[in-house]
């Protein structure tokens, strides 16, 4: 543009201002994030084992990835982790957040009630669910005092139940967090249509059903977004309920990808592992940001 | 039933006592980790070991709190949590600040002066928050190594930042885009500049979003667990690592009395700024998900 | 050259040309309004004199200096938005001298232009509320104090009324006229309401598609307007536009139109040069004012042809009655007076004053001058 030559100095200071004060930022995510990534992909092409070496090795670590058991486990396990920690987070948070909507006296109390765990760490619901669910002390142990003493709840130490623990302790963690999405949803619709559906006839069930439920659907799409973004990355509940066991029970990319990386010393295994980790990841989250932000112009 | 005549939707009375009825059982199921694990917390460990978990203490202690507090064995040193708890306040206080302040310079800039392609600057910045941090471990554990940051609360402070600018960006872009541009054109006929428009006119306005954005950033660096244990496990480490020190030990008796003391005193900073702040911590938690 | 210059200004964003080669001299103390529907580029040209929106050719200058590229702080305007744009977290005295503060005017100065400007406005009482504790009437006039307060050389006026309600906005409008008389300082001022563009400018342009369609006073947009979109835009009830066909009879020009009985009827042109128009086609600008019974009619008017039709609809609106009739196989409108006698689906004795009429060529839909 030809007249930016006879810009005043106030003028020129504001077209570059402000680029200038958003670089460093962006320079930070562009190296810390990006080109991270970009040096991770790399490595999960290179021999490196216990530090980075640059020995090109094609797909080689992929190829080994993919025949390793102890990858095949912990991708089933994040397959039944993450779809019921999805479908039971949805279903007891919409439950909730529909009940709650109904007028409930003691509103204020219970909302709160139904979201704390989500202001906890998972170091610390993994802390207070392994001790719960510990046979020897914990829900079973009381049953057993309170004489119900056929009572059995050992799934934590069963190598084949080890991995619902893990949904019942996430579900409790977020479960809140999706009813204050969904309630969030369902204070957002227009009353009038809720009053033109009851002057139709409808019940509350096909009120909810036809009408309420299927006006949701945002609230449904953000909920399986977050949701299967926090399953994939998962760790820190895994390392403190389980250990990722009994045995390899509770394994999951994301602790599989620690333990080859920083423990087996397969590092190329292992920035493998979080290659396809991000992709997944990106597989859910671009398409979701990239209609968020087009919506937003 | 006049109380439910004036609500949209009729239910009734037997649907209302069921919907309590569920509402209550479940309000328990998430009470009663918390409930048990403050109960058991000023037991001796006799009466935890050989009794019930739900029944209140007959003797009441404080010994596990001052155990957790400062003399248990956390890793191979008798400190108890004390150092690690400010070694996360030495983190988080830095790390939100900076974070916080960045966010808000950005989303400053992303909505009040435009140019070509800040939407899909702003999409990288975002997308960099939900990517699974494993695929930064390595190469960030050999730059702080680089920079001498490694096990130290500095190197955790920059990786915080680093991964909190995203959210505190979006929190900040999304609350000034709904403040009016005219202010902005005002200010700039009225001769203010840049920084000026951005300290006199949008800061003045920005407390709501301020709060959430430092609470989520503060809950977010606290709870973390992955950096922590990645970059500074040892004498610098954080919280949540020190605590799973603490629980995993496997060096003499478990006392689970002590345990549950330092899980609550893990919790109870995030748990007091809930309590406090909770409206905005939902605002901040349905920021981060659903269109703002 | 004006005191105001625009010269040729053009807009474009990216490869979209929005404003296209825009001319105005705007003389010292003239207030003129650019008015047009939205979309029509009207708020962009406001922007690129103000200097928040740059210049992609062409050239705006102010009191003889330039201002391409010259920051909007330095180009000695004032603007007044639509919204107002108080800043929420400032007294209405802060806001009033933010921009002599950030102009570094020492204090007492800044004191004195506010004391006079509150005087001026009678806002006095006002000084330390916050704009969330004002009426919008209020609002308005702090937004003009904290313009006026700059003694600027140029006021800009971005639909400023847009945002009250209807009785205030008529107060405020005659307010801001008296205020201009007053201070006989330049304005532009931009609006899509029509009216207050006829009742405040000196001169108005008319704008629609990103092109100045007329530039004149309001009585030239009014009575002749350049082209059918001003002669639309312009006036409420719109102008009646009806196909006719021009004839000549006793060497005189006519219209001949088709009443609503089928029956033919002629009206003659006050414009002679109509005959070149000979056999062809037109479009008839009838005003609907320009159609009333016949006490209504105008003692001065020269050409006045009597009409009978049938009525319409008849809407009587208080100060006059509007009644429809079907007129060259079109809805027309007319206005007579409130106590005339008319009977909805009746044959009614209508009266047409030609010297308003304007015709169009229905091609270029220009006006036959």
């Amino acid at each position: 543009m030809y007249h930016v030559s006879k810009s005043d100095f106030k003028t020129r200071l504001q077209t570059w201002l402000p680029k200038l004060v958003l670089s460093p930022s962006l320079a930070m995510v562009l190296i810390f994030v990006y080109g991270f990534i970009l040096f991770t992909v790399y490595l999960s092409f290179t021999d490196s084992r216990i530090l980075p070496s640059y020995g090109w090795v094609g797909w080689e670590n992929y190829n080994k990835l993919w025949r390793l058991s102890h990858w095949e486990i912990s991708l089933k396990n994040l397959g039944i982790y993450a779809s019921l920690y999805i479908a039971i987070c949805t279903a007891i948070g919409l439950t909730l957040a529909i009940f709650l909507d109904q007028k409930i006296r003691g509103e204020g109390i219970l909302r709160p009630i139904y979201l704390y765990p989500m202001a906890l760490s998972f170091i610390v619901t993994g802390t207070a669910w392994k001790w719960f669910l510990d046979p020897g002390i914990g829900l079973e142990h009381t049953m057993h005092l309170w004489g119900w003493e056929s009572f059995e709840f050992g799934w934590i130490k069963d190598r084949n139940l080890a991995i619902y623990t893990l949904v019942l302790a996430a579900v409790w963690q977020s479960s809140g967090f999706v009813m204050a999405m969904f309630l969030a949803g369902l204070r957002g619709i227009d009353s009038e249509i809720m009053k033109a559906a009851q002057i139709d006839g409808a019940s509350n069930w096909n009120l909810y059903r036809r009408i309420v439920i299927p006006l949701l659907r945002p609230a449904f799409l953000s909920a399986f977004v977050i949701l299967a973004h926090l399953a994939i990355k998962s760790y820190d509940l895994v390392i403190a309920l389980t250990g990722g066991g009994p045995g390899r029970a509770t394994e999951l990319p994301a602790t599989f990808m620690y333990s080859y990386t920083f423990t087996r010393n397969q590092m190329g295994i292992g920035a493998s592992s979080a290659v396809i980790m991000l992709m997944t990841i990106a597989a859910i989250m671009v398409p979701y940001l990239y209609a968020e932000l087009r919506e937003k112009k | 039933m006049s109380s439910v005549q004036t609500q949209s939707v009729q239910t009734g009375r037997i649907t209302r006592k069921f919907i309590y009825l569920f509402l209550l059982l479940m309000a328990l199921f998430y009470l009663l980790p918390f409930f048990i694990m403050v109960v058991n917390s000023v037991k001796p460990l006799s009466e935890i070991t050989g009794g019930n978990m739900m029944a209140l203490p007959e003797v009441f202690t404080i010994e596990p709190w001052l155990a957790a507090w400062s003399t248990a064995q956390v890793g191979v040193e008798p400190t108890g949590l004390r150092p690690y708890f400010w070694n996360s306040i030495k983190m988080v206080v830095p790390a939100v600040a900076i974070s916080t302040v960045l966010g808000a310079i950005n989303g400053y800039i992303l909505t009040k002066w435009r140019f070509k392609y800040d939407t899909i600057l702003f999409g990288l910045m975002l997308f960099s928050c939900f990517i699974p941090f494993q695929i930064v471990l390595i190469p960030m554990a050999r730059i702080l190594g680089i920079l001498g940051l490694s096990g130290s609360t500095y190197g955790l402070i920059l990786v915080h930042v680093v991964y909190g600018i995203g959210f505190s960006t979006l929190y900040f872009r999304n609350y000034y885009a709904a403040f009016p541009t005219e202010l902005v054109r005002a200010a700039q006929i009225d001769g203010a500049g840049f920084f000026q428009i951005f300290y006199r006119i949008l800061m003045p306005s920005s407390g709501p979003i301020t709060v959430v954005c430092v609470i989520w950033q503060f809950t977010n660096i606290w709870n973390d667990f992955l950096f922590g244990a990645s970059f500074a496990s040892g004498s610098g480490a954080p919280m949540t690592v020190a605590l799973n020190n603490l629980v995993q030990s496997s060096t003499g008796v478990k006392e689970y009395n002590v345990h549950f003391a330092g899980a609550i005193l893990a919790a109870l900073p995030t748990l007091l700024v809930y309590i406090v702040a909770g409206r905005y911590f939902v605002r901040g938690l349905m920021a981060g998900s659903v269109k703002g | 050259m004006g005191f105001l210059d625009i010269k040729n200004a053009t807009k474009s964003y990216g490869n979209v040309e929005v404003l296209h080669n825009v001319d105005i001299a705007v003389e010292e103390g003239e207030f003129l309004v650019l008015v047009g529907p939205s979309g029509c580029g009207k708020s962009t040209l406001l922007n690129m004199i103000a200097g928040l929106e740059d210049i992609t050719s062409g050239e705006i200058a102010i009191n003889d200096r330039v201002m391409n590229g010259v920051h909007p702080s330095n180009r000695n305007i004032a603007m007044v938005f639509q919204s107002y744009a108080l800043y929420p977290n400032m007294t209405v005295a802060k806001n009033i001298t933010f921009g002599l503060e950030m102009h570094k005017v020492p204090k007492p100065e800044r004191d004195e232009a506010l004391q006079s400007v509150s005087k001026l406005l009678q806002i006095e009482q006002l000084l330390d509320r916050k704009p969330g504790q004002l009426s919008g009437g209020q609002r308005q006039r702090v937004a003009m104090g904290r313009a006026l307060v700059r003694n600027p050389d140029v006021f800009l006026f971005d639909e400023p009324l847009s945002n009250l309600d209807a009785k205030l906005r008529v107060d405020m409008r005659t307010e801001i006229k008296k205020l201009h008389e007053k201070l006989k300082t330049t304005i532009v001022y931009v609006t899509h309401d029509q009216i207050e563009a006829m009742t405040l400018s000196t001169r108005i342009a008319v704008m629609y598609n990103g092109y100045v369609q007329q530039l004149g006073t309001p009585k030239e947009i009014y009575d002749t307007p350049e082209n059918l979109f001003v002669a639309t835009f312009m006036g409420s009830p719109a102008m009646n536009i009806l196909p006719a066909s021009v004839v000549v009879k006793d060497g005189l020009p006519h219209a001949e139109i088709t009443t609503s009985e089928g029956q033919s009827a002629l009206l003659p042109f006050n414009q002679e040069n109509m005959s070149d128009w000979a056999g062809k086609d037109i479009l008839l600008g009838i005003r609907p004012e320009a159609i009333t019974d016949p006490d209504g009619v105008d003692r001065k008017s020269k050409t006045v042809v009597p009409i009978s039709n049938r009525v319409g609809v008849t809407e009587p609106a208080g100060a006059d009655t509007f009644a429809t009739m079907e007129l060259a196989g079109k809805d027309c409108i007319s206005r007579m007076r409130a106590d005339a006698d008319i009977t909805t689906g009746e044959i009614f004795d209508f009266v047409i004053n030609m010297d308003k009429a304007v015709a169009f060529d229905p091609q270029s839909e220009m006006r036959i001058k």
